[in-house]
């Protein structure tokens, strides 16, 4: 689950390249809007006019969307759902964006160090890896979020450390190639140190396929997020989370199918957007042919 | 080529090793004492101490990891503390059942591919075929449980055509049996065909293009006959391999369907053990996994070397 999709997207049709980069572009508009409108709902969701995410209205129990006080319904409990949304964005996107940070810069420096000076550092660090990989990841999180608690912080770290193995592998892949140019040959020749070929040649050029990365591991982060919420390990009830509210409508999805469709709605298209505006990022950093 | 092998294989172990060692530590990291779990709270200490000992609980942990490695190196792989079952009975137990739920959703997400990706490659490049991989992009935003609560609302609550939840063997029922994989493997294979899609696609865009190809044409074969013998077998090597690393990440992957779903296959148990702080069966069940996991990237990177004569030589 962790695993991230490094290959993908190298069948870019070469036939029609600039339909495609204007058709692209609106879609990469509308996510970047999508991503700031739901950014800056969760950042203000306390000076909002909404109802407190937490607020039972034993009236309203499963009110359907459109009801009076209740804009998008309310839950099983009569809590609205519109503020309940908007309060479980704020955790999505809290660990969403924390935790690839944990996977960036660890993963990022390892895999810089390893691809570039090689050697036994390269085979302990891919071994490193590949361990990661094999140990099934969810029943890392499951585990330790049992034994530290269900925090926020808590579940940032575990998805965190998971994230680090695929940062690694991308810098180091990144590194390996960017190695080889010219432009650290003649730095080498001019006497430079590692530390200065390291930070000032190759991190500028590591960093922006670092970054596009990074953003596809906020969707997979997110999208982890909910799992852990849905299996009811995520953050603590009562506090809302897109993944327990799923979860939570599954009880009655025969009466009130919205409950679990607003929230899957809502995750759908905020991972969606960080996908395209990813893949665009990706798509511009690529040095392969396809994407130039 | 033995050496290649060889050096694959010794490569294997450590990585094993490793991830049984990351478990154990995880593993007596879990809050919750299984001796006074398992005697109550009536217990005195004395009798939780005693069970504790009996257990071999109260040894230092690395004396407790070289006890539970030497005994696997001998075949054996403990049995549970809480249940009395053998790890072995408790993994060969739930196998048929991944193994049922896996076997489907590969079959499905090939039957949904195949002819999407021979389509679109023939179709390569138009409305269609843009349409169709645009969508495959669509899914990596769809996660499982999202997927899981639609196909129960739509064929579950609305059609009432399959059952939402639970599971019958497959000696009792036949037909139920395969009707309570229908939903699940439909939401797994759900994830796969995309990927699988892709990589057929790619794949016969390239031999659409070889001069055996334009041979066939000129011959006037029929395009469907050129499509399915002469283009798709070459074509469908990746295929194959892209789609033995998905049964290796399906093996402990299919957790959470399983949970949903109700089916009492690998990952439920997977999660059963870690809520009953079960060791010993969490333990097998990860070096389980992780051996099947492993395994699978071994026989796919042979399959490599196998195909591609430069991997076999570079790399040594």
């Amino acid at each position: 689950m962790a695993v991230l999709d490094i290959e993908g997207g190298g069948d870019t049709a070469i036939v029609s390249t600039v339909r495609r980069q204007r058709r692209v572009g609106a879609l990469f508009i509308g996510s970047v809007a999508w991503i700031v409108l739901i950014g800056l709902s969760a950042i203000f969701a306390d000076w909002l006019p909404i109802a407190s995410p937490t607020d039972m209205d034993l009236l309203a129990k499963r009110a359907p969307p459109g009801s009076e006080n209740h804009i998008l319904g309310a839950d099983h409990l009569g809590r609205d759902e519109l503020s309940r949304l908007i309060h479980g964005g704020r955790v999505s996107l809290t660990v969403g964006l924390l935790a690839p940070v944990i996977g960036v810069t660890i993963g990022g420096c390892l895999g810089m160090l390893a691809g570039y000076f090689r050697g036994r550092l390269e085979t302990f660090a891919v071994g490193g890896v590949d361990v990661l990989l094999a140990f099934p990841p969810l029943v890392f999180a499951l585990a330790v979020t049992a034994y530290l608690g269900q925090s926020v912080t808590n579940i940032t770290l575990v998805i965190g450390v998971l994230g680090i193995p695929a940062f690694t592998r991308v810098a180091r892949a990144v590194t390996l190639s960017l190695s080889e140019r010219e432009f650290v040959t003649a730095a080498r020749a001019l006497g430079a140190t590692h530390a200065r070929i390291l930070i000032r040649e190759l991190l500028p050029n590591v960093a922006l396929p670092l970054l596009a990365f990074f953003l596809l591991a906020v969707a997979v982060t997110i999208v982890v997020e909910g799992a852990l919420s849905f299996l009811g390990l995520g953050v603590p009830p009562p506090t809302a989370s897109w993944g327990s509210m799923i979860g939570e409508g599954r009880d009655s999805l025969d009466i009130a199918p919205w409950l679990s469709f607003l929230p899957a709605g809502f995750m759908f298209l905020t991972v969606l957007a960080f996908n395209v505006v990813g893949d665009t990022l990706r798509a511009l950093t690529d040095p392969r042919p396809g994407a130039l | 080529m033995a050496t290649f092998i060889g050096r694959r294989l010794l490569y294997l172990l450590p990585v094993l090793f490793a991830v049984t060692l990351l478990t154990f530590l995880i593993a007596s990291l879990l809050p919750g004492d299984l001796a006074s779990t398992m005697l109550g709270d009536q217990a005195t200490p004395e009798k939780v101490e005693a069970l504790r000992a009996q257990m071999g609980l109260d040894l230092p942990i690395w004396q407790r990891y070289g006890i539970w490695l030497w005994d696997v190196l001998h075949g054996n792989l403990g049995r549970s503390f809480r249940t009395g079952e053998t790890v072995w009975a408790a993994v060969t137990d739930r196998l048929p059942v991944s193994l049922e739920l896996m076997a489907m959703t590969v079959a499905l997400g090939l039957v949904i591919a195949i002819p999407l990706a021979i389509f679109c490659a023939v179709k390569s490049g138009t409305a269609v075929d843009r349409f169709f991989t645009g969508l495959a992009f669509g899914k990596l935003s769809l996660p499982s449980y999202m997927v899981a609560i639609l196909l129960i609302y739509l064929f579950a609550v609305e059609l009432n055509w399959l059952p939402a939840t639970g599971w019958v063997p497959f000696a009792e029922d036949p037909v139920g049996n395969l009707r309570s994989f229908i939903l699940p493997a439909l939401t797994l294979a759900f994830a796969e065909w995309p990927v699988l899609m892709r990589v057929l696609r790619s794949d016969m865009i390239a031999t659409l293009q070889e001069d055996y190809i334009a041979m066939a044409k000129a011959k006037g074969l029929r395009p469907a006959r050129i499509l399915l013998v002469h283009a798709l077998k070459p074509s469908s090597l990746t295929l194959v391999t892209v789609a033995g690393i998905n049964i290796g990440r399906l093996i402990g992957g299919a957790l959470i369907v399983e949970t949903i779903f109700a089916l009492p296959g690998i990952g439920r148990l997977l999660v059963g053990a870690i809520y009953a702080r079960d060791f010993i069966i969490l333990q097998g069940v990860v070096l389980f996994v992780a051996a099947g996991f492993v395994m699978v990237n071994f026989i796919v990177d042979m399959l490599y070397a196998v195909l591609d004569p430069r991997i076999r030589h570079g790399r040594a």
